[in-house]
């Protein structure tokens, strides 16, 4: 499994259940491993949740998707849990399970009634330190793998272009790279590659372990010093801080995939959070979204998809939370009879709409009522409390900034949207690609005369 | 519209005496719709769902398209509230609301806060776009447009061809296997969506669920607000029986996918069959438990030859499908399909092992709190429930069902209803030189 990077307004919702952290406890045993209870009584349920520091961003050239096919090598056993059996054992006792690795970080995490969580640790805790990366499992698995890439990827137009985007968008920064990895680097790759990377980056010192749900904050804290607690830290290495040279001028690419329609995706480099009481400019960033694509009534749908009828569907999206930088996107497919490049117009108005009339104090108020809603309603789920806190936890700025964020995004001001408009959506940071359509040879028959019984 | 229903088949289950059982309410509002409620005052917020037997499989034979759209059109406008308007208020208070349509039911769903002024707004939007839509000519024809355009994107996605293909192969032309052409949206009218309306839109039809932060009486009160200006009789809510038998069939469509998408399947089951629990435990061993079934282990596990890989029973107010499906490159396509046949036939032919079938019942059963761990799940349960008539001690009685389930009635239940001689089978993404159109 793997998340989708062009997460739309995707923090603002993340936020949500933040206001209140009263039920939030944290310990750091001696061995390095940060644990995190969120206690959530409403039902008998709990989630545990590891999430390792190391994703994509941490990979070479050459070795990418290495992150995720260690991610899947997970399943494959231990010492004393044989292979397939992690899963066997989740399921006997009720469980849910399952696994995503993303551009920053890689993660793991068990739904289970609240009496199984020393079976969880248990497991958990065992492949932290006793994997065994059988060349025969890998053989199999590798080739899962790389069914999956044909499935998401290369079979899917619209996320071929998001990856070839990337490619071209940065020049140094590993964001280059798909987090799936590209086929030629998943055929060359190896167990010893997959072995290697679980030696330098999977330790509890690289770890956070959040547990949410009906659990005792200090029964999970000894549970977790019983299971956990053993395992050694290991020094791990420098990490490179990577800066992207300056893009100075737009870029273009176009792909020829087989679909109907075009396809249009705008990226302008963009901050992303670095000091949660510091900065301004991301939280402008993640409002502006908002007014642009936060509701049905927000400016694009409104305007290029309602009223001029030059979209079919358009959208805007932005995480100011990241290790590395960030991307504010636009994105759109034309109405049948419209072109990409009328389409790239209309973006282009409401982004110099925005940038010489600014947005209105309605507007404003409406996406910071819609945060407000979502943190009551984010509590409805306790995975996703789970997971706020190991995102934050993961990419650096702690769970800790969250009430600040909260904070921070009600205070920004209309003056505050215009500037991050005018400053950051200029064609110095833009680039744009164009899917470009390779309608079928042959339109599909459907006919009930084209059976053929046997 | 598919995700909804899979969700709705993964969370339909229940609960053992162990478990802390929901306190389900049922009523009849007095406008006649029926009610189901679950009060909770942990979060402060409500969820609602109003449901209507107005899928798809109730269009006109020759008019479809009407029930999608003027599910999506509901919202488009009311008297005094343009569609702007709708989407602006609710916005405004933090309000979500959601559509969705499948073949049986037509509905709406709304998240709001339970303080009095948000929730009070967002009834009072929701009240008057069920009552009183007005299906604006203008946004009509904009809707169609857009829904054309999605219908020409789909004709090129090798998954959407090979679901049409697949609908129309097990069902036929019984409504379930309808699919929608350019054609038919060009020709919808306004006036088809209003005739649809107001023959389907009663308040008979109506089921309304709600779980949250209110007082019965609230809800009470509520719940005729929702539906009290209904008509209270209308079209029937039945849907013609599905022909179980089918014939073997088997349809090879090209595609320059690099991967094919297979689907293998037949009817399966109602909602209300008195086979339902035999197949629903026996397809988690054969190919719905998620790592641990036998599809998983044989094509993923152990030949690295998928990475999707699945069985189910979708149970509909009619049979709904049985299907088998993955995704595999395209040079190993016949092999793959050849494993996933003879899983399948092993399967019908000997059962599932006393093994087996504990691992299945441990995971449905001591799962059983995870299936009701939040109001969203909750109100999705009520919607069923509510709908497809089930007893109100539905999900009491489950896990008791679940665990009476024997080898020998799986074995039963699977060679009765399963018969992998008469299975539909589509493949989309064929190598050229293998593609054919056989007439």
């Amino acid at each position: 499994m793997r998340m989708r990077m062009l997460n739309k307004f995707c923090w603002l919702l993340l936020l949500a259940s933040f206001t209140v952290q009263a039920d939030v406890f944290e310990k750091t045993l001696s061995n390095g491993l940060k644990v995190i209870v969120k206690e959530d009584h409403r039902a008998p349920v709990l989630v545990q949740q590891v999430w390792y520091r190391a994703g994509s961003i941490d990979e070479r050239t050459g070795k990418t998707g290495v992150a995720h096919v260690l991610e899947h090598m997970m399943f494959k056993g231990t010492k004393t849990v044989p292979a397939g059996e992690f899963s066997k054992r989740i399921a006997a006792a009720g469980g849910r399970e399952n696994a995503f690795t993303n551009t920053d970080y890689t993660a793991y995490f068990q739904q289970l009634h609240k009496s199984k969580l020393s079976l969880a640790m248990q497991l958990e805790s065992d492949r932290m330190q006793n994997l065994q990366l059988s060349p025969a499992e890998f053989k199999k698995e590798i080739k899962v793998i790389m069914e999956e890439r044909r499935m998401r990827t290369d079979d899917e137009p619209h996320s071929l272009m998001e990856e070839k985007l990337m490619a071209a968008a940065y020049q140094e920064h590993p964001y280059q790279h798909p987090v799936i990895g590209w086929m030629n680097d998943l055929e060359a790759m190896t167990a010893m590659d997959a072995q290697e990377w679980y030696k330098t980056w999977y330790a509890p010192n690289n770890a956070v372990l959040v547990i949410a749900g009906d659990v005792q904050a200090k029964e999970v804290f000894a549970l977790a010093q019983r299971y956990y607690g053993k395992i050694p830290a290991h020094k791990l290495p420098v990490r490179r801080n990577y800066t992207e040279p300056a893009q100075e001028g737009i870029k273009r690419i176009t792909l020829k995939a087989p679909a109907q329609l075009p396809y249009l995706i705008m990226s302008y480099h963009a901050p992303t959070l670095r000091d949660a009481e510091k900065d301004s400019v991301p939280y402008a960033l993640e409002v502006l979204a908002g007014v642009l694509d936060g509701n049905e009534t927000a400016r694009l749908n409104k305007s290029l998809v309602r009223e001029q009828q030059i979209a079919s569907e358009a959208g805007a999206g932005y995480d100011s939370t990241a290790r590395g930088p960030g991307m504010f996107t636009l994105e759109g497919t034309p109405s049948e009879g419209k072109t990409v490049v009328e389409l790239e117009a209309a973006l282009r108005e409401q982004i110099s709409k925005l940038v010489h009339d600014g947005v209105n104090a309605e507007e404003l108020q409406r996406v910071k009522a819609q945060v407000t809603a979502n943190e009551v309603y984010k509590r409805d789920s306790v995975f996703y409390q789970a997971m706020q806190i190991g995102q934050m936890e993961s990419i650096g700025l702690g769970y800790e900034a969250i009430p600040a964020m909260l904070k921070k995004i009600q205070e920004v001001t209309a003056q505050q949207v215009q500037e991050a408009a005018r400053e950051i959506l200029t064609d110095d940071h833009l680039i744009v690609a164009v899917l470009d359509p390779q309608p079928l040879a042959n339109k599909p028959k459907h006919a009930a005369g084209a059976f053929h019984v046997h | 519209m598919f995700i909804k229903l899979l969700l709705t088949i993964v969370f339909a289950g229940i609960a053992n005496s162990a478990f802390a059982t929901l306190n389900i309410q049922h009523w009849q509002a007095p406008s006649g719709a029926q009610v189901y409620f679950v009060e909770n005052h942990d979060l402060p917020m409500l969820d609602i769902a109003v449901d209507f037997a107005a899928g798809s499989a109730f269009d006109d034979a020759a008019k479809p398209g009407v029930a999608e759209l003027t599910n999506g059109l509901l919202d488009s406008g009311v008297e005094g509230l343009s569609e702007d308007d709708i989407g602006r208020k609710l916005a405004d208070i933090g309000a979500q609301k959601g559509q969705h349509v499948d073949t049986d039911r037509s509905g709406l769903s709304l998240r709001t806060l339970s303080s009095s002024v948000e929730r009070d707004t967002a009834l009072d939007i929701l009240a008057r776009i069920i009552q009183h839509p007005l299906f604006p000519e203008e946004i009509l024809s904009r809707e169609k447009a857009r829904t054309i355009s999605a219908l020409k994107e789909a004709e090129t996605k090798p998954e959407s061809i090979a679901s049409k293909a697949f609908s129309k192969a097990v069902f036929g032309s019984h409504p379930y296997g309808a699919s929608l052409e350019v054609a038919d949206v060009e020709k919808i009218q306004r006036v088809d969506l209003l005739n649809f309306y107001n023959s389907h839109f009663n308040a008979k039809n109506a089921v309304v669920a709600l779980m949250g932060d209110v007082t019965r009486s609230q809800a009470e009160g509520i719940a005729q607000q929702l539906t009290g200006s209904l008509p209270l009789d209308g079209a029937s809510n039945r849907i013609a029986p599905v022909n179980l038998q089918i014939q073997a069939s088997e349809q090879r469509i090209s595609h320059p996918a690099t991967q094919s998408h297979i689907l293998i399947g037949t009817p399966g089951i109602a909602r209300n069959d008195p086979d339902y629990f035999p197949l629903y435990v026996g397809n988690y061993i054969l190919g719905g438990g998620g790592f641990v079934s036998r599809l998983m282990n044989e094509i993923r596990e152990k030949r690295g030859m998928a990475y999707s890989v699945y069985s189910y029973f979708m149970p509909m107010q009619q049979p709904g499908a049985f299907q088998i499906g993955l995704q595999t490159k395209k040079e190993q396509s016949d092999e793959a399909l050849k494993l996933a046949r003879a899983t399948l036939q092993e399967f019908v032919d000997k059962g599932v092992t006393e093994k087996e079938l504990k691992a299945a019942k441990d995971n449905i059963i001591g799962g059983f709190p995870l299936r009701i761990d939040s109001n969203k799940k909750i109100v999705e349960y009520l919607s069923v429930i509510g709908f497809y008539e089930l007893p109100l001690t539905y999900l009491d009685d489950f896990v008791s069902k679940v665990e009476k389930v024997t080898t020998a009635q799986i074995h039963d239940a699977f060679k009765r209803r399963i018969h992998p001689e008469a299975m539909a089978t589509v493949i989309v993404g064929v190598q050229e030189e293998k593609a054919e159109d056989k007439k």
